[in-house]
């Protein structure tokens, strides 16, 4: 391949592009056919598994690589267009593909700081970073540290960091490839997790970053097919119009209307929603009674005691809790999750709602005196300034941790030029855009049915998709008859944001290999993102830590086994982490974004964009960065040990990036200037990443 | 190297169209969200203006913006004869 030049290179990566995309639809359509004649679900789950990781492998093997920038940067000669797709599978993760639809239905206007955090930080990916990056063009976002700062300590600060953001969202990803192949195949969790651990290490094994590009190309087109059919058809049964993204303006309208139908009692729906709500509310109360004389027997040392009762009055089952405090625990959790349903409807399209404290006011005492009045919205006043500014710290965070994320900025070095990188990021952002301006659309149809379809049907004649997913999994879909009155109300309905993306097709009255298919587009989101992050992670150990600072005359082929051996060991390592089953795993998610923006992003846009930052600078603004964001989410995250009470200008932990960013600037600032001026050599490395051809320039292309 | 006059120039060129796509990027992003309660007042083809921009409108704009830098800054080169050679 290497004879042919770049537009021929170019003109057959779309010809076998096309070829596949039309052999995935056939493949569908074949499978659809066979399911008409019988084929049962559990078959197409194992077909669809197998035919997309063998997919996946087989372009992996025919990637195999011994050429070390072929593995480290895929030969740097991906055209534009096909870096952006590969960018695209890349970023989009597990949580985007199932996850975000889910954030928007249950949390509506507030759940778009994620769409617009995720898609925002590419404009500063390509005004700050990509250009000068693929100028720069060695192998890893370490390397760019190590030569533009000079010294070992910048670069191993940048492998630290790396590593640390990589690793906490590749377990993610792996657990999400658990999860999705229990689900397609009826296979166990921990049995799910290892088989797509092998998909994952077919492809980037052998070929590394050739490799992993060629098939997250393949596999960003199986994830936006997959995401788009059901959407598509959703939107055609209820509006007709086979653009959702246009079409639910006019049906958010509706359920806006719904919304306040729902919130007042004084129309017939509104009432049994009251009534469900009274029920909650009781239930609620119970709970809390049950708490209340727990704890009054465990102070008279009666505790054993009321336990044991209770026990025998629960029939003795085996997963009875086993303390009193346990038994308190739980109960804690009943009397919450019922007054998570006592509230009104939360309106989809209102921003940053306070608490209701007026309302509540007015509703308890009609008569309340006018100061008591302006306290109250003065509360809701308050709160709905919280969540406005916790919105925008949580957008800064996750665009600039986007700009900051080694696996993403490692996908600019494999364009053939600046110019290419440059219209890289365009192709990368339009075809994240594809997905991320449907996630809204879909939250709303499905709330749409919701709201319409669901709400006052008989509990004898629900829905099948209803049935099936609580049947299913209890935590994504269960309905119960709270007030006893036969008819679902909406207080009664508990959703788990995952269900949405999962359940669309059977909503939308599709065939089940849809299903089968939505799941496959769902391992592919998370399969590449694995990929990506893993050769991140094996790159930084082998070529920065090892080549740079161990052995710099190590040979090619000791290079790359090392690097394939550091594969296999990080990769057993995250599957043996998700396999634990960590709790608070969105949480670590976010963090990442959190830390890597306090880590990298001052150090390598000062790096590029003044002159005088030096060493000195770099040290200081890294670590001061890191450590300001890892010390607020220690001391404001309950899971280290922290307390909300904590949080600096009631900023959440996840958020705690906006606080390191700053620091991690004048970090850079204070340390450079209490320092002489960076080398000739240095200085002029700035102005070779700052041109894309200079006559008389230097060389730093890594061969 | 010395830097010529003109070098020196393609750079602040740079800069400017940095800096003026910067603060779209952040009238799109944040002003949008400051005021999100009071735009959300307006309504378009059934959507409120502000879950409009969040969910779709500030998105397209930032397409927008990487497409015009690219297409302006690849323009530049050219102009300054900073270009690659092809590849």
């Amino acid at each position: 391949m290497t004879a042919l030049t770049q537009s021929q290179f170019f003109q057959q990566l779309k010809k076998y592009y096309t070829f596949y995309t039309g052999g995935f639809i056939a493949f569908v359509i074949v499978l659809a056919i066979l399911e008409q004649m019988g084929l049962s679900p559990r078959w197409i789950g194992y077909i669809f598994l197998a035919a997309t990781i063998s997919l996946y492998a087989g372009i992996g093997v025919m990637s195999r690589t011994a050429d070390v920038s072929e593995y480290y940067v895929a030969g740097r000669r991906v055209p534009a267009l096909f870096n952006g797709m590969a960018t695209g599978a890349d970023w989009m993760s597990a949580a985007s593909f199932i996850g975000m639809a889910g954030t928007l239905y249950l949390s509506g206007f507030d759940g778009l700081a994620f769409v617009m955090g995720w898609t925002g930080g590419y404009v500063l990916v390509a005004l700050f970073l990509a250009p000068y990056l693929r100028k720069f063009g060695q192998f890893t976002i370490p390397d760019f540290l190590g030569s533009r700062y000079g010294g070992n300590l910048p670069r191993t600060i940048g492998v630290v960091a790396a590593i640390i953001c990589s690793f906490t969202y590749v377990i993610a990803q792996i657990y999400g490839v658990g999860i999705i192949t229990a689900r397609l195949t009826g296979l166990e969790f921990q049995i799910g997790v290892f088989v797509g651990l092998a998909g994952i290490l077919v492809c980037s094994f052998l070929g590394g970053m050739r490799a992993v590009t060629w098939t997250q190309v393949a596999q960003y087109i199986v994830l936006i097919i997959a995401y788009m059919i059901p959407v598509v058809w959703l939107s055609v049964v209820h509006t007709g119009n086979p653009v959702p993204q246009i079409a639910y303006g006019q049906v958010l309208q509706k359920v806006t209307l719904k919304e306040n139908e729902l919130n007042n009692p004084a129309t017939a729906l509104g009432a049994a929603e009251a009534s469900a709500r009274a029920a909650f509310k009781a239930q609620q109360a119970s709970f809390e009674a049950r708490i209340a004389a727990l704890d009054e027997a465990v102070a008279a040392g009666n505790g054993a005691a009321l336990l044991e009762a209770q026990r025998t009055e629960a029939g003795s089952p085996a997963d009875f809790p086993a303390t009193p405090d346990a038994l308190k625990a739980q109960w804690q959790k009943s009397a919450d999750g019922a007054k998570a349903k006592t509230g009104p409807v939360a309106a989809h399209a209102t921003p940053f709602a306070g608490k209701g404290a007026e309302k509540k006011l007015l509703k308890d005492n009609p008569d309340a005196s006018a100061a008591e009045i302006a306290a109250a919205q003065a509360e809701d006043q308050q709160a709905s300034n919280d969540k406005r500014r916790n919105f925008i710290a949580l957008v800064l965070c996750l665009m600039v941790g986007t700009a900051s994320l080694p696996h993403i900025l490692m996908r600019y070095y494999t364009t053939p030029s600046v110019r290419e990188a440059r219209k890289s990021v365009f192709w990368s952002l339009l075809f994240i855009f594809l997905l991320y301006f449907t996630a809204p659309a879909l939250a709303v149809l499905v709330k749409f049915e919701v709201y319409n379809n669901l709400v006052g049907l008989p509990f004898s004649s629900l829905p099948a998709w209803v049935e099936n997913w609580q049947a299913v999994d209890a935590t994504l879909m269960k309905i119960v008859d709270i007030n006893l009155d036969g008819i679902v109300q909406l207080a009664e309905i508990t959703i788990g944001g995952d269900l949405i993306v999962l359940a669309t097709p059977e909503i939308a009255g599709l065939p089940y290999v849809i299903s089968g298919m939505v799941a496959a587009g769902g391992l592919a989101a998370a399969l590449s993102t694995a990929d990506g992050l893993l050769l991140t992670i094996a790159n930084a150990l082998s070529h920065d830590v090892y080549y740079k600072m161990i052995d710099p005359k190590a040979s090619t082929i000791r290079r790359l086994a090392i690097s394939r051996s550091l594969l296999l060991v990080v990769a057993i390592l995250a599957a043996y982490t998700a396999s634990l089953k960590p709790g608070d795993i969105l949480f670590l998610v976010g963090a990442a974004f959190s830390l890597a923006a306090s880590a990298f992003f001052p150090a390598l846009v000062l790096g590029v964009f003044w002159k005088r930052a030096n060493y000195l600078g770099a040290v200081i603004g890294m670590l001061a960065g890191l450590g300001v964001c890892m010390y607020y989410m220690y001391i404001t995250y309950p899971f280290f040990g922290g307390v909300p009470a904590n949080e600096w200008f009631a900023i959440k932990p996840i958020a705690a990036g906006v606080f390191g960013m700053p620091i991690g600037f004048l970090g850079v600032i204070i340390g450079t200037l209490i320092s002489r001026a960076p080398s000739l050599e240095i200085q002029q490395l700035v102005d070779h990443v700052r041109y894309p051809s200079l006559e008389g320039d230097i060389e730093t292309r890594a061969t | 190297m010395q830097l010529s006059e003109r070098h020196q120039e393609y750079w602040r060129k740079n800069l400017r169209i940095t800096a003026i796509l910067l603060a779209i990027w952040f009238v799109a992003t944040f002003v949008v969200i400051y005021f999100a309660p009071q735009l959300n007042q307006i309504v378009i083809m059934g959507f409120p203006f502000a879950f409009y921009m969040g969910a779709q409108g500030s998105l397209i704009i930032y397409v927008l913006i990487i497409w015009f830098y690219a297409r302006r800054m690849n323009q530049l080169d050219l102009e300054y004869g900073v270009h690659e050679g092809e590849e």
